[in-house]
Parts: structure tokens; C-alpha cells; sequence
């Protein structure tokens, strides 16, 4: 235990450090706190859907509970259950063997409910989709590209893959979007 | 591994990796399958290729490992009788494999094995096989009943828990069904696919260059362990050989991927233990070397760094002295926390004995990669077979024999201390000079092999080239293929609550044997 004491006293506070002017990331990280409050007058909870990702993306999505974006520290967590979820986090291209699950996923996710989609293929499909004639991406046999052709999106993260502060912007920018609905 | 001498009497492949390529009959096939087998060798891959469009019929690739190095052998399949010798008889993980070369090519083992259908689910007819080249990879067909006929298992008081696709936690898709008797589970079944967006398919008429970016997103979490093995395979079919700065990058950059990914792992592994206190350690340690690799190299993960004929960033003096001074942050606090994990007899109770893998078990069943050396399989192609700069820098294995989450939690603690050595070596002799060279154009019908001891196991990128310097087919080989199965076995017995822990400490890709 005094091991484990020292060493937590020895690494001190990581979540990054109070407001100052050039400080953009606490800017932002208290800015979505104010949001969240503002607009679900609560805790936000994210349920994440990996519906055919590369795993790129689940990388930084972990970040996010690391100590320096400590996302728990802000309101937001991550839940087991779409049915206890204010929000999905998908990412994608969304592969045909996860289409009807991430519609499952969806229908189960109680009203007013906010979609947010993480990473280049969650939004346009990415690498995987192939390019047709007129060098748009398309579908394929396996694939149904963006998640948008899949549930309704509220605001797609680029980024490849977006890093943690990039998917908190997502975020943000998903739940001031409520109040407008 | 004690490997038995073994002849090759195929020519060998140009490139950096010791490879050899031959075309047998199905006979020659079975016997020397057996005779690697029998002198300590292994199943690496086993994929097919359609060669209609050259008028050869498909043709079934399996790739072995032997003593002199990878022996990649080639069985043209006839289109009237598009059938092959059944491999799992010999090796067990090739059992997969072949049905994912049955649902994608139309290729089927022989005799009494498993004919489950694996990749395929409901998005295609089974008459349908993507990999085919008459078959347009833009077709959709109607989502039909999946259908899957799961090993029911029956008895006084057996109860199925299905699990998945969705997870409970920020992973990826796949559907577990577990039989239980209380809480103690009977079996495991795995149903993998869900990922399955086409990659193979994808690879098919890309330019070589394009090739390096969808490679290196096989599997995100080791994405520079795939660009360097397309990059070795694409060096091997043009004959290009990399300026020796770049080779020494590449492998700064796998070992800072190797470190990365193992930080991560021992994070969790803590806090499936009921530990929180190790995740946020050891999740701070790996943002700060994240927030290092971006700073330094433009990109967190070094996703596009390699590229073929060499690497896409080049750091400078103080870089590398920014490098160093992470491995100190690292390392003295590596060595704090496995110093708490050690001691910390809650931790210990979850990790010993549990999800146990013996090393006959693992032997027979072909566990491979860091897993399989903690079950005593030491395979290391660092080791075994170094390529520039490991034949100069002597890399030292990490083994144990118990098989347990405690031992892949050991040999992820010594392949960091082992990492940071060889880092460090590598900082001190890294040549001067450029990074990157003119790739050649490739003659059609060659194929290049990229061989690399990613974090989890061997990756293996098998290259045929086609027309106009552009992709005939291309597999991509993650060692999960094998060590997949093997989690099936390593529960058994075990509780239920205990399958996240000990699926930890597996870490397996999805996307990866998905494609």
C-alpha cells in the first residue's frame, strides 16, 4: 500500500493543468463541461459501437479515460448498454455483418439520443470503401461505407485516427446540437 | 524453438527475409507439411490466389516455417475439382484459414474436416466467393438468414451465455458463446467476421504505393508492424534494399509500438484486476510516449511512417535525445509498478493459474507471438531470423513456461525492459544518410514475402503482383489467426467473470483476421 501511495503522490495530477490564454485544450475541456450541463442538465453517457473498424480508432478513444483528458472528470462516461446511453460513438466504415447490429444498437438507445461518428471511415468510409466511376466513394460487398448510410449522424470526427481532443470537439459539438433540435 | 535441419530445394526469394517458393502437387504438399511438423516447424498462412485470368486454375499458398526460414508453397487447384488436401490433420490452426479460403475462393478441404462456413455471414450467397476475380467487389446482395450452427453443448444444468457482437467495453465486434454449468464455463465458441469490410478485395489492382496505406491499417494497433512487412514485400518483388538509416528506424519504430501496445495491455490487465491505480499509471506513461511519437514523427500511432523503400520522417539530433530521455521516464516507473503488481497479492490471486495454456497445448495447437512465449513457445523472428538491424543487435527472448495471465503479464514487463535496450542500442549506432529510395517498377507474377515479429506475433504480408506494377493478390497474415482458437481452450475451466481478464491478456485483433 505505501508503495502504491508513494507512487501516486510521486506522479501527482495529470489532467491538464488549469485555464490559462494560449491553453486551448482546457479552454475546450472546460467549454464542454458548461455544455453538458447547459444542455442535458446531467451526466453525458456514451455508449461506443465498433461496427467495422481497423482498431485505430478504439485507440484513442481509451485515451480519452486516461489521466490527462480524464473525460470521467467532466460528466462523461462510458456505459455498457445503449439503453442507459445519451449517445452513440461509432466507428466504422460500417462493415454488412455489423449493419443490423448497429441498427439494433440505435433502436435501443432511448430518445433524444445523439450519434457521433469517429474517424475518416465513420465518415465518408474511408480507405476501405472503393471509388466508383466517378470517383466517389461507394459501397461494396462488404461494406456500407460511412455510418451515416447506416442510422442518423449528428457530427462525424475526421482525423485518421482523430485524436482525443478531436473526438471531445465531436462531442461538444454533438451536444450543443441538441438544444438546436 | 529446436528446429531440425531441413532442405529446401526451391529457389529463394529475393528480399531481406530468408524465404523460398515452390510449386508441389498435393502429395508433396502433405509430406512436407508433416516433415516440418515432425522437425519442430510451423504453420505461419495459408491463403489462395484465383489464377483464371492465366488460364492456371486458384492456386492454395501455405507458408511454413523451418529451420534455413519461411518455405512458402504453392498448389495449383484444378476449377472442375477445386479441392485441397485437409492441413488441420497436421497443423489445427490451419482449420480457419481453409474455411476462410472456402468462403472467399470456393476452395474446399478435403475429407471429413470442419465445413463450417467462418468469414462468410449474411451479406453474401454462399454460391458467392469475393476473392474471385470474376466476381465485382461492388455487388451487394440482400441480407440473408446468418444461420450459423454453433456446437450446441447439452447436459444436467448447461446454460449458453451469448455475448456480442456488441461489447459491453470499448472493443471490437465479435460474438462469444459461452456454455456454462454454474459459473464455471464448459466451452467457448467463438464467431468471428463481424469486421470482415473487404480488405483482401480492396488490395486488388492498387498500385504497389498505394497498397502501403491500407496495409498499414490491417489492424490499427499494429500498423507499423504491417507497413514494414508490405514494405519488405514490396522491396522483394522491385528489388529495392531500403538506405540502412531507414532500416533502423523502421525497427525504433516497431519496438516503440511493441512498448506502447504492452503499456497499455498491463494498464488493463491491472484494472480487469480490480486495480484502477495501474490503469491510470500506466495509461499516463503511454500518452506521454504517444504525445512524444506525434511531436516527433507527425503521427501518434507512426501510422504511414514506413513506406516502401524506406521511411517518411527523419528525426534529428535532438530527437533522438528527447527519445532517450522518454526510456528513463519509462523505464524507472515500469519498474515501480512491477514492483506493486508483483507485491500486490489481490492482483497476483486474479492473475495466477488463471486462463492457463500448458506448453504441449500451446505446441500442438500452434500458440504463437508473445502469448506463445509465455506457454513456452519461443519463436521470436527477431531472433530466429534477424533482418538489419537485428542480426547486430542481439535480442534476447522473453520466455515462461506457466502459460497463465501472470506469465503473459511477465513477458510483456521483460519485452518492454528488452524494448528499451534495444532502443537504445539503436539510438546509439543508428547510421547516417538517407531514408528513403526510388521503388522499381514490378514484373508481373512474382511474389514477395514481409516477415516481421510485431507485438503480438509474426505478421506476414504475402505479395503477387499482377499487371502494370499493381496488386494480382495480396495477404495480409495476423498471428491472432492462431492464437484465436487457442483462448477457446485457455477458459476452460475457468469462471466466467475471469473471461475478460484472461481475453486481455490474449489481446487479439479482430480487424485483423476479419479483413
Amino acid at each position: 500500500m505505501y508503495q502504491i501511495i508513494r507512487q501516486i503522490l510521486r506522479t501527482g495530477i495529470k489532467t491538464e493543468t488549469p485555464p490559462q490564454p494560449d491553453d486551448t485544450l482546457r479552454s475546450q475541456i472546460q467549454e464542454i463541461n458548461a455544455q453538458i450541463l447547459h444542455h442535458v442538465g446531467r451526466a453525458l453517457a456514451i455508449r461506443h459501437v465498433d461496427a467495422g473498424s481497423c482498431n485505430g480508432c478504439e485507440l484513442e478513444i481509451h485515451c480519452l479515460n486516461n489521466a490527462y483528458y480524464n473525460i470521467d472528470g467532466l460528466g462523461i462516461h462510458f456505459v455498457a448498454s445503449p439503453r442507459h446511453a445519451d449517445m452513440l460513438l461509432v466507428t466504422g466504415p460500417v462493415s454488412r455483418h455489423m449493419e443490423i447490429a448497429l441498427k439494433r444498437t440505435y433502436d435501443a438507445t432511448p430518445d433524444p439520443k445523439l450519434v457521433v461518428a469517429i474517424g475518416d471511415c465513420g465518415g465518408d468510409g474511408g480507405i476501405f470503401s472503393p471509388s466508383n466511376a466517378l470517383g466517389d466513394k461507394c459501397e461494396s460487398y462488404a461494406s456500407c461505407g460511412k455510418v451515416a448510410n447506416v442510422i442518423p449522424v449528428d457530427v462525424a470526427v475526421p482525423g485518421c485516427p482523430p485524436t482525443p481532443v478531436a473526438i471531445l470537439q465531436g462531442i461538444l459539438t454533438a451536444v450543443s446540437n441538441l438544444k438546436a433540435r | 524453438m529446436k528446429l531440425e535441419e531441413f532442405t529446401i530445394k526451391f529457389p529463394r526469394l529475393p528480399g531481406a527475409m530468408p524465404a523460398w517458393h515452390g510449386t508441389v502437387s498435393a502429395e508433396e504438399l502433405c509430406a512436407l507439411c508433416e516433415e516440418a511438423q515432425r522437425g519442430g516447424g510451423k504453420l505461419l498462412a495459408l491463403w489462395g490466389s484465383d489464377e483464371t485470368e492465366q488460364n492456371a486454375g486458384y492456386a492454395l499458398h501455405v507458408a511454413l516455417v523451418t529451420a534455413p526460414g519461411l518455405l512458402v508453397l504453392t498448389l495449383p487447384v484444378s476449377c472442375d475439382k477445386p479441392v485441397f488436401p485437409d492441413l488441420s490433420q497436421i497443423f489445427p490452426a490451419a482449420d480457419r484459414m481453409q474455411r476462410g479460403v472456402a468462403d472467399m475462393l470456393g476452395l474446399h478441404p478435403g475429407g471429413g474436416g470442419n465445413h463450417r462456413k467462418w468469414l462468410r455471414h449474411a451479406a453474401w450467397p454462399g454460391n458467392i466467393h469475393p476473392l474471385r476475380k470474376s466476381f465485382d467487389g461492388t455487388t451487394r446482395f440482400p441480407t440473408e438468414d446468418d444461420n450459423y450452427p454453433f456446437v450446441p453443448v447439452t447436459g444436467n444444468g448447461v446454460h449458453e451465455i451469448p455475448v456480442g457482437p456488441v461489447h459491453a467495453g470499448t472493443i471490437e465486434p465479435g460474438h462469444f458463446r459461452f456454455s456454462i454449468v454454474g459459473e464455471r464455463v464448459l466451452r467457448l465458441e467463438q464467431r468471428l467476421g463481424y469486421t470482415h469490410k473487404g480488405i483482401e478485395k480492396r488490395f486488388e489492382g492498387m498500385v504497389l504505393e498505394q497498397g502501403a496505406r491500407l496495409a498499414g491499417r490491417v489492424s490499427g494497433d499494429t500498423t507499423v508492424g504491417y507497413a514494414w512487412a508490405y514494405a519488405q514485400a514490396v522491396e522483394s518483388v522491385t528489388h529495392t534494399t531500403p538506405p540502412p538509416r531507414a532500416l533502423w528506424l523502421r525497427a525504433l519504430f516497431l519496438e516503440l509500438e511493441r512498448v506502447l501496445n504492452h503499456l497499455g495491455d498491463l494498464g488493463y490487465l491491472g484494472n480487469d484486476a480490480a486495480l484502477a491505480f495501474g490503469f491510470t499509471q500506466f495509461w499516463i506513461l503511454k500518452e506521454d510516449l504517444l504525445r512524444m511519437n506525434g511531436e516527433l514523427f507527425g503521427h501518434r500511432y507512426l501510422m504511414d511512417r514506413i513506406v516502401p523503400g524506406g521511411v517518411a520522417c527523419n528525426p534529428d539530433d535532438a530527437g533522438l535525445l528527447r527519445i532517450a530521455g522518454m526510456l528513463c521516464h519509462i523505464e524507472q516507473n515500469v519498474a515501480t509498478l512491477k514492483g506493486i503488481y508483483d507485491d500486490h497479492a489481490g492482483v497476483q490471486d486474479r492473475f495466477l493459474t488463471t486462463g492457463r495454456v500448458a506448453p504441449d497445448l500451446a505446441a500442438q495447437l500452434g500458440l504463437t507471438g508473445m502469448a506463445g512465449r509465455a506457454s513456452g513457445q519461443a519463436w521470436d523472428v527477431r531472433e530466429q531470423f534477424p533482418c538489419v538491424p537485428y542480426d547486430r543487435l542481439d535480442v534476447q527472448m522473453a520466455t515462461h513456461r506457466n502459460g497463465d495471465v501472470a506469465a503473459r503479464v511477465i513477458v510483456r514487463f521483460e519485452e518492454i525492459t528488452e524494448s528499451i535496450r534495444l532502443i537504445r542500442l539503436m539510438l546509439e549506432k543508428l547510421p547516417q544518410g538517407e531514408v528513403r529510395c526510388a521503388v522499381g517498377e514490378a514484373a508481373e507474377g512474382r511474389l514477395g514475402i514481409g516477415w516481421v515479429e510485431g507485438w503480438r506475433g509474426e505478421i506476414l504480408v504475402a505479395l503477387h503482383t499482377g499487371k502494370d506494377n499493381r496488386i494480382h493478390r495480396l495477404h495480409p497474415h495476423d498471428p491472432s489467426w492462431q492464437n484465436w482458437p487457442v483462448l477457446e481452450h485457455a477458459i476452460i475451466g475457468n469462471i466466467v467473470p475471469d473471461f475478460p481478464l484472461i481475453n486481455k491478456s490474449f489481446n487479439l485483433s479482430y480487424s485483423g483476421v476479419d479483413l
